[in-house]
């Protein structure tokens, strides 16, 4: 059972990125920004045209990008460093841990092609393990916006702030849901909407996806508050518990693996806070493959209708516990 | 620049033989470390920090100041010694390297030790942060040179090679890669663990400009460094001949020192082989 989509514009995550990116440089001569030839697919092209002097064109060469960001950080600069997610995540991985995070390097790794928005390219260049490998990081802060217009907001955030972040970019054009009015600070997630039967709390592109879901329950009489985590890491505790206090069972959603992502977060949060029953809608333990991206969420579950089963297995036990 | 620069008027060959001597001292107290490593690029620590680098240890966050990377971080007793010794801590905590809550750690922690400029250890990736390091400057404008040294092993790592093209494309001549080439790693003979061989002719064909010498020499360290200075479009490097113990005979090119402490018994020895340094010795007063 699908719902028929709102009308709603939509934008890429990424291209959004690319304008705000270029927003921040103009009042911030700080920023520079680097890529290992993706500097199109990431939309620092703009940026490269605009601050050719602020511009690194690192070649196929992640390690290398991720460690000549870190020297750049430690003589004040805020460098942006970017490519696709599973390399700066995976191949760079040590490159990002010493000399990012162990040296608190003031470096912003932003990444297009998160989760199985790489689509047909298939899984050697989906990534579904990113936020978990960030995450474990002391000191990273690991951002996923919900649309273009939050991904405007958490770029000008991460320039802001002062230590290391990931942030996370969707490919495709994505339904925007939220407005330039919304407050967004990073590690402070926000009530899209209230309900009290259950809490479903989402990341990035999945955050559209939650508020059809919870669309799709409440013509059956539920209603489910929609929770955006934009920021995984540091996680909004107090959101979270004021969610498992409120409504006694959570549903996590996130273009990721139901290992170490958001799903994981929100458990550890409730387990030492207020346990409640936590369903997990995400890519289950197994790589993707090639498709559109819109095949890849409806295969691999993360839809309104597999959030909603979800939820009903939340209220089964919840209940039971009752 | 600081004004003064006491540290500059210590005989180089004195500043070498303070380190070698911290060096054995510091391992054998902690019990653990790589004194081999450190040992053979005394020459090469002291010049840079006696000499060659403007720097300022009373003011070590000074945005003008010459950069050093240890990429081949496990040398860190080397450069800590250096650091100590030209005036960034009081050399009494060298003896705390390696213990628990010292700031002295297995491998240099920049947010640890002021004077570390990068944190480092894990091999092959000292030469990017100094790109970007050196990028940043010319940035700024500001005319401070950067220097790395890495291990003749390390070049095994695949990363340097992409650091290689990465200072040669963007024609970094103010970055200056030390190779401290003593032909071992842990595994034994570099040139039979995994050859790294032709050195030279490989930096070469990566665009850099390459001189070769004895790294024990201080007057071939010097001049290499003069030259560096006056190289223009692209980056140097200096491939330093040396031996991994140098000046303990117990350790001199045996791989088994490149990350085996002395015993205290092997340490006296060691001390009373080596020169006299330039200021009072640790060792006076470690318990046996």
């Amino acid at each position: 059972m699908n719902v028929e989509p709102t009308a709603r514009a939509r934008k890429a995550i990424r291209d959004a990125f690319g304008e705000a990116l270029v927003e921040v440089a103009e009042a911030d001569e700080r920023i520079v920004a680097l890529t290992a030839d993706l500097a199109e697919s990431v939309r620092v092209h703009h940026f490269a045209a605009r601050f050719p002097d602020r511009f690194f064109q690192m070649g196929v060469a992640e390690q290398d990008m991720i460690g000549t960001a870190a020297g750049l950080a430690l003589v004040g600069f805020v460098p942006f460093a970017t490519t696709f997610a599973v390399f700066a995540t995976s191949r760079a991985n040590e490159q990002v841990r010493l000399a990012v995070a162990y040296n608190r390097a003031n470096v912003k790794i932003a990444v297009s092609h998160g989760g199985l928005s790489a689509g047909e390219d298939g899984a050697t260049h989906q990534a579904l393990e990113d936020i978990s490998a960030m995450r474990v990081l002391p000191g990273m802060t690991v951002v996923a916006p919900a649309d273009a217009c939050e991904a405007m907001k958490a770029t000008r955030a991460a320039a802001a702030h002062l230590g290391p972040v990931y942030l996370r970019l969707g490919r495709t054009a994505t339904p925007i849901v939220t407005s330039p009015d919304t407050p967004f600070e990073l590690g402070k997630g926000y009530v899209m909407r209230w309900g009290d039967d259950l809490t479903v709390a989402a990341t990035g592109t999945m955050v559209p996806v939650a508020l059809d879901a919870a669309d799709l329950l409440s013509r059956s009489g539920i209603t489910a508050r929609v929770v955006n985590l934009h920021t995984i890491k540091p996680l909004d505790l107090a959101l979270v518990a004021s969610a498992a206090r409120e409504t006694g069972g959570i549903v996590t959603v996130e273009e990721h693996s139901i290992l170490g992502g958001l799903g994981s977060a929100v458990c550890e949060a409730v387990a030492g806070l207020r346990p409640v029953p936590v369903e997990r809608v995400g890519v289950q333990d197994t790589f993707g493959e090639s498709g559109t991206p819109d095949a890849l969420w409806q295969k691999y579950g993360l839809t309104p209708a597999a959030i909603a089963e979800a939820a009903r297995r939340v209220l089964a036990r919840k209940e039971a516990r009752a | 620049m600081p004004t003064t620069r006491p540290y500059a008027a210590v005989p180089l060959e004195r500043a070498a033989a303070q380190i070698r001597r911290d060096v054995i001292a510091q391992t054998a107290v902690a019990a653990s470390g790589h004194p081999g490593g450190a040992l053979g690029a005394a020459e090469i620590l002291a010049t840079l920090y006696f000499r060659e680098l403007r720097h300022d240890p009373a003011a070590p966050d000074w945005p003008d100041r010459d950069r050093f990377i240890l990429s081949n971080g496990h040398l860190c007793a080397g450069l800590y010694s250096a650091l100590a010794r030209t005036g960034y801590f009081p050399p009494a905590e060298l003896l705390t390297f390696r213990k628990l809550g010292s700031r002295l750690q297995g491998h240099p922690s920049r947010l640890d030790l002021p004077g570390v400029e990068a944190s480092g250890g894990p091999l092959g990736q000292g030469l990017s942060v100094a790109n970007g390091i050196a990028l940043g400057l010319r940035v700024r404008g500001v005319p401070a040179r950067v220097y790395c040294l890495v291990g003749d092993g390390e070049l095994q790592e695949g990363q340097i090679w992409e650091a290689a093209m990465t200072a040669a494309h963007y024609r970094l001549d103010h970055v200056c890669m030390i190779v401290n080439d003593n032909g071992l790693q842990i595994d034994g003979a570099t040139s039979l663990v995994k050859r790294v061989d032709p050195i030279a002719r490989r930096f070469q064909a990566f665009g850099w400009r390459v001189q070769e010498i004895d790294g024990h020499d201080l007057g071939a360290i010097a001049g290499a460094f003069q030259r560096f200075r006056k190289t223009r479009g692209r980056p140097t490097a200096i491939v330093a001949k040396t031996v991994m113990g140098r000046g303990v005979f117990l350790m001199e090119g045996d791989a088994k020192w490149h990350g085996t402490a002395p015993s205290h018994e092997q340490a006296e020895r060691a001390l009373q082989e080596l020169p006299l340094g330039f200021a009072a010795d640790l060792w006076t007063g470690v318990p046996a």
